[in-house]
């Protein structure tokens, strides 16, 4: 029986087909978020990759910020619960879960089950997402995959505004002009993330087992940054962008089992 | 599964499908005819004073309202108007208005950047279009306490200065203790004592005692029914969708201590307690969760906040903030001690947990959601500590949001459902593992 998640963001889409609830039959991201053929291309991939049809398809659930609009899903589940239960499929010792989004950041708290007990989201600011890396991505000209790299190399990372985008773009833009090298900016941006998303964690209390999801946990600088702010070890798993199309395939596994379809 | 996963913005060639037929409007309840005559006759009969030459007050919301009342005075109230523009959508040129040319800080109340701009209209220094026609007419005093805000004193200094009308101004104190010490007691009823004579002087009226004693038992009878009325949201289900309860503030925000908010609020109950012998509720679906709201109304949005919360079956029973205005008192010093003990942000936290703490009880409440209200920076420094002592103590899960109780931009619809939807999740949860023993 296989079971269909697809999680669409702001700036991404990605999809899931588990099998009998236990085994990643294929798994899929596309660049594009909700609004655009990203959904569309996602579902498409994934079932070419697997070798199936959708109406193989027992039950689907769709989840992120355009999980509203994914016409041909049986449910939507919001973002929280999803990544709660793809991190614990991937990762189940974990307990809590950093995930920042293209648009927001959260943290989550979670039980043995791998179910969601409390959760805390950003304010209405895109500083402490990856909407913040994209931009300041742009600015220092380089690609968001080589930021967490270069941000490594640093020695004297900058101080940098986490309170507003626009102000850390024009901060940012400031160092650039004064001669500051790259690596130390990008080291500046980095930190800016995680002190402020660590403050918003530390109001779940300080974990015992954290991980991070979400495509932000594949740069290695943002995971170092977090590390040190939260002051223990962030695990990250290889799949951990897929975390939320996952768990959404998961509690799809989940709903038809509690209906006894199985 | 369905035949296809489609994202649907992307379909905007798609012919659109046919309007559905609107759904028949629910005719309104009496007791909401009433509000809104009630509402209409404290602006005509500002303006009608005003005609008359006689002197028309603004009032803080928690001021002690039974003193003008007494004194026969017609008095309007800027934060419930500004609220009312912003429910209605109309506070965009305002907030404009006062950020710009007014040169305020976009950090300031949202009621207060709609009310300064609106001022400055009547003032003749604003050229803003006012929706209402002006039925907030120009204020030839100011009534003002500080229970519920700090922010007020300077908004109303603004207004004295602008308009050069004097303030007759209460400072009641800020509760570190559980309750209100006799020494503030004697404080807040010395100047309450000095206002009357001060408020007499300047409007030409007179202070009558057995008038004031008629007065207060209206406000106690007022108080007690706006209680009640708040209480009976303990039916399992609910018998009205406690959105509803906001509308009727009104009645006790700018009428608590008139004959006509009596009557509003007795139809109320009678209304509510219909619904409870029915066993029916004009909340529209069926209530599947009930969780308590803290914080201000999200007024420019309120109609988003509903929508959401109906369409995962939630109703809010319980809220902190209406229950602000049942005051309770017997005489001038129990008016001094209970409008020092009004307002949320006045109370300590160990206060404001514990009744929380009670409303999360009596109303059986499975999650509470804050407000985080970007207008009111005093509310927002204590509900996070709050939130978690509370959580912590009661056990039930919360989520918060961003908004604001008047200025449309602190809001995002997409962040609030996603916070909702969450927490419904985890009340699902914890209501399966009750179940399941």
């Amino acid at each position: 029986m296989y079971t269909f998640g697809i999680d669409i963001g702001s700036t991404s889409s990605k999809a899931v087909i588990l099998e009998n609830g236990q085994k990643l039959a294929a798994c899929q991201v596309v660049p594009l978020g909700t609004g655009t053929v990203g959904p569309d291309q996602v579902r498409d991939q994934v079932l070419s990759e697997a070798g199936l049809k959708l109406e193989d398809m027992s039950y689907t659930v769709a989840t992120g910020y355009g999980r509203m609009n994914c016409d041909g899903a049986d449910e939507q589940v919001s973002e929280l619960s999803c990544h709660a239960r793809g991190i614990h499929f991937l990762l189940p010792q974990v307990r809590t879960i950093i995930d920042i989004g293209g648009q927001d950041a959260k943290a989550i708290q979670i039980n043995e089950r791998g179910q969601l007990v409390a959760f805390q989201m950003n304010d209405k600011c895109a500083a402490g997402t990856g909407r913040f890396l994209d931009v300041m991505a742009k600015v220092l000209n380089v690609g968001i995959d080589q930021l967490g790299p270069l941000s490594l190399q640093s020695k004297h990372p900058v101080s940098i505004s986490n309170t507003c985008t626009v102000f850390a773009e024009s901060e940012v833009i400031s160092q650039l002009s004064s001669n500051v090298p790259m690596e130390d900016i990008a080291a500046g941006i980095h930190n800016s993330v995680a002190k402020r998303v660590a403050g918003m964690a530390m109001r779940l209390g300080r974990p015992t087992t954290l991980a991070m999801s979400g495509g932000v946990a594949l740069n290695v600088g943002v995971v170092s940054a977090m590390e040190r702010e939260m002051g223990c070890p962030v695990q990250v798993h290889p799949m951990c962008q897929l975390a939320g199309a996952i768990g959404a395939a998961v509690l799809a596994w989940e709903k038809l089992k509690k209906e006894g379809q199985f | 599964m369905r035949e296809s996963i489609t994202n649907t913005t992307t379909q905007a060639e798609a012919a659109p499908a046919a309007a559905p037929a609107p759904k028949p409007k629910r005719p309104k309840p009496k007791s909401m005819i009433m509000l809104g005559e009630q509402t209409n006759a404290l602006f005509e009969n500002a303006r009608l004073a005003k005609e008359r030459g006689e002197k028309v007050g603004w009032s803080a919301s928690i001021f002690p309202q039974e003193i003008a009342e007494t004194l026969g005075l017609n008095i309007l109230y800027p934060e419930n108007h500004s609220a009312g523009i912003a429910a209605r959508h109309q506070a965009d040129p305002f907030l404009q208005e006062c950020e710009g040319s007014l040169g305020y800080s976009n950090d300031l109340c949202a009621y207060a950047k709609v009310n300064l701009a609106y001022a400055s209209v009547l003032n003749g220094e604003s050229e803003v279009e006012l929706p209402d026609g002006g039925k907030m007419v120009k204020p030839d005093f100011l009534l003002l306490t500080n229970n519920i805000c700090n922010q007020l004193t300077k908004w109303y200094e603004n207004l004295a200065r602008q308009m050069n009308i004097p303030i007759f101004f209460i400072d009641t104190c800020y509760n570190p203790f559980d309750y209100v010490t006799e020494t503030r007691v004697r404080y807040v009823r010395a100047q309450i004592d000095q206002l009357i004579q001060d408020l007499c002087a300047f409007t030409g009226k007179t202070w009558d005692e057995e008038r004031f004693k008629e007065v207060m038992k209206i406000s106690q009878r007022n108080s007690y029914l706006w209680e009640r009325a708040n209480n009976l949201m303990d039916h399992k289900p609910a018998p009205i969708g406690g959105f509803e309860l906001f509308n009727y503030m009104s009645a006790m925000v700018c009428n608590r201590g008139k004959t006509s908010s009596t009557a509003v609020l007795e139809q109320l109950n009678a209304e509510i307690e219909e619904n409870i012998k029915k066993g029916t509720s004009t909340f529209p679906v069926e209530e599947q969760y009930r969780i308590s709201w803290d914080g201000i109304a999200c007024w420019p949005y309120l109609s988003h906040n509903l929508r959401t919360l109906k369409k995962y079956g939630i109703n809010m029973v319980a809220s902190s903030y209406g229950k602000a205005w049942a005051i309770e008192y017997e005489d001038l010093d129990g008016m001094a001690r209970a409008y020092c003990f009004a307002s949320t942000n006045g109370d300590n936290a160990t206060t404001m947990i514990s009744r929380r703490m009670e409303a999360l009880k009596k109303f059986d409440c499975e999650g509470t959601i804050y407000h985080v209200n970007r207008s009111c920076k005093v509310m927002d420094c204590q509900m996070m500590e709050v939130q978690r002592q509370l959580s912590r103590q009661a056990g039930v899960p919360f989520t918060s949001f961003d908004g604001d109780q008047a200025d449309y931009r602190n809001y995002s619809e997409a962040q609030f459902e996603t916070r909702i939807q969450g927490l419904v999740e985890v009340m699902q949860q914890n209501k399966e593992a009750k179940n399941n023993g």
